[in-house]
């Protein structure tokens, strides 16, 4: 399960996203956080539906429904990504992953079901724990903030105890 | 100056923090384009855009955004995903308050709710391992051809908006629990911020040395 040979350092990698936490602070006036960009793209969703019960939430009078910063970073992660697998030779084209489908078979709705599902509990865990790996786990943390490095132990806390109980029990 | 741009105002610096902290950030104001009240300038949006190329492309390439990396973490046999995260936290630490004292940025600490932190951070880690990607890796995976991170993100989305449904009753309760502000760490400890990096950065290094050798 070791990441696969042609993969570059843990500590490379880290030391750039380290770097690329300095530009975002110094150009952008913002730290590295992705959760927030699903919450504005699904209350973009939500005014399509009803405009007035999504500007009526209370979360959304405080973080309006639109494409910023943080949803075009979103965007360009995807490019990013793809931009990396295509010319590293490593684009997967999988809808099941392997692990997966050693322990619970080939079922492709099975696995999106379960990732919806689990999609749908971490973003409402994000939001109320106040960010997700990067803006609490990685900008929060560096910046030595209390709530990040709670919500930090109680990301792997949870997360280890329930990779146990799906595939050790 | 310092003092001033931290964004809580129940949250000022400690009265001992060290005097290069205190030295008036007019670099930054030049080009601060923070204005949370205005839509980003198009120039932002570009660079979010390019930020988060950069970011997608080291994801991808450091394998955390592989299924079996990160359930690897989770199942305690695979440290990839705590190599980059505490990589980045020491560099990024070192950077963030070398540039503070400088006046060239200001901080964003998120508030401290206990209850708030815990209950919704142990919900995360279910999720998370249920689906296999963190929101950051999810995008990273579909960008390298993992298609049920699709659902992933369509189950973010969802749950989000499920969460501003009831953001108003979570408002008047859980998130006043144990509310304190944008406290950090040396605030915790009473301790100058100076001193506890001074402390508390040789550590990290030192974990990251530890893991090195036992989880190669």
């Amino acid at each position: 399960m070791q990441a696969e040979s042609g993969a570059w350092s843990p500590y490379l990698v880290g030391t750039l996203i380290g770097l690329l936490s300095m530009a975002t602070f110094y150009f952008s006036n913002k730290p590295l956080s992705v959760s927030t960009a699903y919450a504005r793209l699904a209350g973009l969703v939500g005014n399509l539906f009803s405009r007035g019960h999504t500007e009526n939430l209370k979360f959304y009078q405080e973080t309006k429904p639109k494409i910023e910063w943080g949803v075009m970073l979103v965007f360009g992660m995807l490019l990013g990504a793809f931009i990396a697998a295509i010319t590293g030779g490593e684009i997967t084209a999988a809808w099941v992953p392997e692990l997966w489908e050693q322990r619970f078979g080939p079922d492709v709705a099975l696995r999106l079901g379960i990732a919806f599902v689990g999609g749908a509990i971490m973003a409402y865990g994000a939001r109320l724990a106040g960010g997700c790996t990067s803006g609490h786990g990685i900008s929060g943390a560096l910046q030595l903030s209390v709530s990040s490095w709670i919500a930090l132990a109680c990301f792997f806390a949870a997360g280890v105890a329930t990779a146990h109980l799906l595939y050790r029990l | 100056m310092a003092t001033s741009t931290i964004p809580l105002p129940a949250n000022p610096l400690p009265d001992n923090a060290p005097p290069v902290l205190v030295i008036p950030a007019q670099a930054h104001e030049q080009h601060d384009t923070h204005d949370p009240g205005k839509p980003d300038s198009a120039r932002q949006l570009v660079f979010g855009l390019l930020f988060g190329v950069v970011f997608g492309f080291l994801l991808q390439k450091s394998g955390v955004a592989q299924y079996e990396v990160l359930m690897g973490q989770l199942f305690l046999t695979d440290f990839t995903v705590i190599k980059v995260m505490l990589t980045a936290i020491t560099v990024g630490m070192l950077g963030i308050f070398s540039l503070r004292a400088l006046g060239l940025v200001e901080l964003h600490v998120k508030p401290t709710r206990y209850a708030a932190n815990i209950a919704g951070g142990l919900l995360f880690g279910v999720g998370l391992a249920l689906l296999g990607y963190c929101p950051g890796t999810g995008v990273a995976a579909l960008g390298q051809g993992n298609y049920d991170a699709i659902a992933g993100i369509l189950g973010l989305m969802a749950g989000s908006y499920f969460y501003a449904e009831t953001s108003g009753y979570l408002g008047s309760t859980i998130q006043k629990i144990g509310n304190r502000g944008g406290i950090m760490l040396p605030d915790l400890l009473g301790m100058r911020l100076a001193v506890f990096l001074a402390v508390f950065v040789p550590l990290l290094v030192l974990g990251l040395f530890v893991m090195a050798q036992l989880a190669p």
